[in-house]
């Protein structure tokens, strides 16, 4: 058994050396990955609140003329006025980038990539290899995403939802041409990344623990990312299936998703047989388990930093472990709650309500389980302690919404308002936005090796989560009396007239919450070029990852792989001078994992760091 | 590359933990998760066939030609006479699959596809073979049964490709078709072009495994491993197409 854990690449580790583009462009280091999946989601994602920025100032001055907006954005804001067509594509382009890019590639590539292998106790990913093209694949897709906006007619406009027709004619709308192609090809490549990058996590999650990692003693953010990569596995390939089909219809003729109906209004095609329906329910298949790739990293990554800085052991850990588990089931037979509007049979339509209102249940289990680990603790209210108490705030708020929504009957009147945009922005974009802030703070250490300035933190958490609530909340009383959502100007309808004012308030809102991203931006640059030098476990926690040098090696520890005697959430235990016990601390005679599995229990050798 | 070559050659030691969960390897467990995302790419096309098939009434009642009977040269204008196809009924593929090469003028109802079918399944056959083989580490057995499953799968190719050219001919297209709804015609090009090109992909795969047999690279190693995951991928390619075949041909 002596080779077991074997390192000794370490010993020929200065035989190889290691150039500039296989340590930051090539690198098939998991850490170094993770960083880059960072990277690039905050650029996105920076990207993607600009956007929302120009809508925005569109929807509260309808009438107003931005001279600025010529500058930026040429033909498409010419005379300082948002050109209708270019407002679709921004939406559409913000909803996809917000969704796929940063809150799935940015959020989930980040940390299970970081996380993985360092809390389950590996050397690295099973495939390296795979896990650099999963990036590569990742940042090629963003790059011609990014490229669409450049191209005649602009961007994709249909949607984050690309529903035919606009998406399958391509001389529907000015979007529906090229660029309605380059967000096919984009978004391709990224289900290729996203299904190189799953089965790598999965492989390693099972298989490469380390001795004495028993599934049950896994940290919940390692149990959330599991799941995630399950159900990325299992409905981006139907989104394959269905771009696949929508190709084939936009460029060679077929009519999968034209029906009599659409051939008539596009005037003269006869092209018939197909059904928009089918593809709404190819796309939602993937559309609704998607909300639950976003949000579910973010609850696990909250569960983690939840309980170390409550200083108590997480509540209901295995209870915690069913809800993942049982979101991730339900989550693959709700995707009809988006459709409750097509026509769908009425009896179809409240199996379909009855799943989404039992999702209630698993969600209702964390969210107490959360407070409950809140609930008298020893709070250390750190930046990422924060943004994880806001990310349950906004799983409140949001999630109570959704229960509205999922009622077929209520639906009818709130289906595409600005309701539904409310309900979502709190639940899946800002509570999952708030998650993957948390992480970031709570992991900068470990990523960059220096700490994130707490005051700065501080202030970020306030105004975004102020700014948030302050864009949001108000959204759902213009939703009530039916404003709907995509709409470039209201001012046609008297009705909505009268919501001017609370668009002006939203957006001076939205542009002050953006203001308070820059905070985040240069704290987080400026962090990690000069920040104070972090120590090895800064937040006294407890996982794996804290036992690793702060200097990133290369197979994470210099010597073996720690072994693990005990769950991850040993945390104020009685009889102990810390309050924490890291997982790599035998208690006094615990047997070895490594003799437990050979089936020669000796004792342990140095038993005195039972009482650490 | 060279940085992390002892990694990733050292799987079997960084993996610490006891007992290896499943008893399989971090790459066979990959193949494995590949194959069921993988099928759930086939199961969207597979439903899109039935979404789109299903809005349509089903095939009409065929009780005129009967197996191997004769009909006319021009076989499709036969059929067309005879009022088999109509334009918003789904047509009944053995009316439309039903030559055999080098036999004109024979109803042979689906008689071709079979011959298809049975020649892939035969080729998953030698590949438990060639596993067998591999398992008792008999290099020249395992090399043998790897040929005669690339010639089954290339032979499917062919057969495939005769039947696409024999359908293209009597007029066939991705936007049109003689027989009735524009969509089967479709639908049958993409899903079985897409099974293809996982035969393909399979045929490929083998072909670079089988020249690795010959190396000895699989010898050297002491395992023939890679001939299992190639074969988990073959069964698989194998068993979509009995599911394509069922729901194209049979009902
Ligand atoms: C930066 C702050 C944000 C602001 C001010 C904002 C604002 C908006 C507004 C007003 C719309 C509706 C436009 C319309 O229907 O006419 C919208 C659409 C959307 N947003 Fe955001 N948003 C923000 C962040 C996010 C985040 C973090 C997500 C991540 C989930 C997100 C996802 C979406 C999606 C999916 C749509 C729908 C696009 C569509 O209709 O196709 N947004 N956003
Ligand atoms: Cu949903």
């Amino acid at each position: 058994m002596s080779d077991h854990n074997m390192n000794n690449h370490h010993e020929d580790h200065g035989h190889h050396k290691e150039t500039f583009i296989s340590k930051y462009i090539f690198s098939m280091d998991h850490k170094m990955i993770s960083r880059q999946f960072l990277i690039t989601g905050i650029i996105m994602g920076t990207l993607g609140m600009l956007m929302s920025m120009i809508f925005r100032l569109q929807l509260a001055y309808p009438d107003m003329k931005f001279s600025f907006l010529e500058g930026i954005l040429g033909h498409w804001g010419k005379d300082g006025k948002l050109d209708p067509n270019f407002y679709l594509a921004l939406i559409t382009i913000h909803g996809t980038i917000m969704v796929f890019f940063v809150l799935t590639a940015g959020l989930s590539g980040t940390f299970s990539n970081l996380l993985i292998p360092l809390q389950v106790g590996a050397r690295d990913m099973a495939s390296p290899f795979m896990n650099m093209l999963s990036y590569w694949f990742f940042f090629l897709s963003s790059v011609v995403l990014v490229f669409s906006l450049f191209v005649d007619g602009g961007p994709a406009s249909a949607g984050w939802t690309v529903y035919p027709p606009l998406s399958a004619l391509p001389k529907a709308i000015p979007g529906s041409g090229t660029g309605m192609t380059l967000w096919l090809v984009s978004m391709i490549l990224f289900i290729a990344s996203s299904l190189l990058g799953g089965i790598n996590y999965i492989a390693t999650i099972l298989n490469m623990r380390t001795l004495g990692m028993k599934m049950t003693r896994l940290p919940l953010t390692i149990w959330a990312f599991l799941v995630t990569a399950v159900l990325g596995l299992l409905s981006f390939p139907v989104l394959l299936g269905g771009s696949l089909l929508l190709v084939f219809d936009r460029s060679f003729g077929t009519s999968f998703y034209l029906s009599e109906i659409v051939a008539e209004f596009a005037g003269g095609i006869e092209r018939t047989g197909g059904s928009p329906i089918l593809f709404q329910h190819l796309f939602w298949f993937l559309g609704h388990p998607e909300v639950y790739i976003i949000l579910l990293p973010a609850l696990g990554i909250t569960s983690e930093v939840i309980a170390t800085n409550s200083r108590k052991p997480i509540f209901g850990y295995r209870a915690m472990i069913g809800s993942i588990l049982a979101i991730g089931v339900l989550s693959f037979i709700v995707w009809g709650h988006h459709m409750f509007l097509t026509g769908m049979n009425p009896f179809l339509g409240s199996v379909f309500m009855l799943g989404t209102l039992i999702i209630a249940v698993p969600s209702a289990v964390k969210t107490f389980n959360y407070l409950a680990t809140l609930w008298q603790g020893n709070l250390q209210l750190t930046p990422a302690m924060m943004f994880a108490i806001g990310l349950v705030s906004f799983f409140i708020s949001g999630g109570l919404t959704g229960i509205y929504l999922g009622n077929a009957a209520l639906d009818i009147n709130l289906h595409d308002t600005y309701f539904v945009v409310a309900h979502f922005h709190l639940v899946m974009g800002s509570a999952a936005i708030f998650g993957m802030m948390s992480g970031i703070y709570h992991w900068f250490p470990k990523m960059f090796g220096r700490m994130m300035n707490e005051t700065a933190g501080q202030i970020h958490f306030w105004l975004t989560l102020i700014s948030a609530y302050c864009v949001f909340f108000p959204m759902h009383f213009m939703g009530l009396a039916g404003v709907p959502r995509r709409y470039y100007a209201n001012t046609a309808y008297d009705q909505f007239n009268v919501f001017i004012d609370m668009n002006q308030f939203i957006t001076i809102a939205a542009l002050l919450g953006g203001l308070a991203q820059v905070i985040f931006l240069v704290n987080f640059f400026y962090s990690a070029l000069k920040g104070r030098k972090a120590t090895q476990n800064p937040w006294n926690s407890n996982t794996l990852e804290w036992t690793a040098p702060v200097e990133h090696l290369h197979g994470n520890w210099p010597g073996e792989i720690p072994h693990v005697y005990r769950w991850a959430y040993d945390y104020s235990k009685p009889g102990h001078n810390e309050d924490f016990i890291p997982q790599n601390v035998p208690d006094k005679g615990q047997v070895d994992p490594l003799e437990e599995a050979t089936g020669l229990p000796e004792p342990v050798k140095n038993e005195n760091s039972a009482t650490h | 590359m060279a940085n992390t070559t002892n990694l990733s050659t050292d799987k079997k030691t960084s993996w610490g933990g006891g007992k290896s969960p499943f008893s399989v390897s971090y790459g066979k467990l990959m193949m494995w998760i590949f194959l069921l995302s993988d099928a759930f790419t086939f199961s969207s096309l597979l439903i899109a066939y039935g979404f789109i098939r299903y809005s349509f009434p089903s095939p009409m009642e065929n009780t005129i030609v009967k197996p191997l009977s004769h009909v006319a040269e021009h076989f499709t204008e036969a059929m067309n006479k005879a009022g088999l196809f109509v334009q918003d009924h789904w047509p009944a593929p053995e009316l439309v699959f039903n030559h055999f090469p080098f036999i004109h003028g024979i109803h042979l109802p689906l008689f071709f596809v079979s011959l298809m079918t049975f020649i892939l399944i035969f080729s998953s056959v030698t590949m438990v073979l060639a596993v067998e083989a591999g398992h008792r580490m008999q290099k020249k057995e395992v090399a043998n049964y790897m040929l005669l499953t690339i010639i089954g799968g290339a032979a499917f190719l062919g057969c495939q490709a005769w039947e696409w050219t024999t359908f293209i001919g009597e007029g066939a297209k991705l936007y049109g078709n003689p027989f009735g709804p524009r969509s089967f015609a479709a639908l049958f090009f993409i899903v079985t072009g897409f099974h293809g090109f996982h035969v393909f992909s399979g045929v490929v795969l083998n072909i670079i495994i089988y020249i690795n047999v010959l190396n000895g690279t699989y010898e050297k190693r002491g395992h023939y491993e890679m001939v299992e995951k190639v074969g988990l991928y073959w069964h698989f390619v194998d068993l979509v197409w009995v599911f394509v075949f069922t729901f194209f041909y049979l009902i």
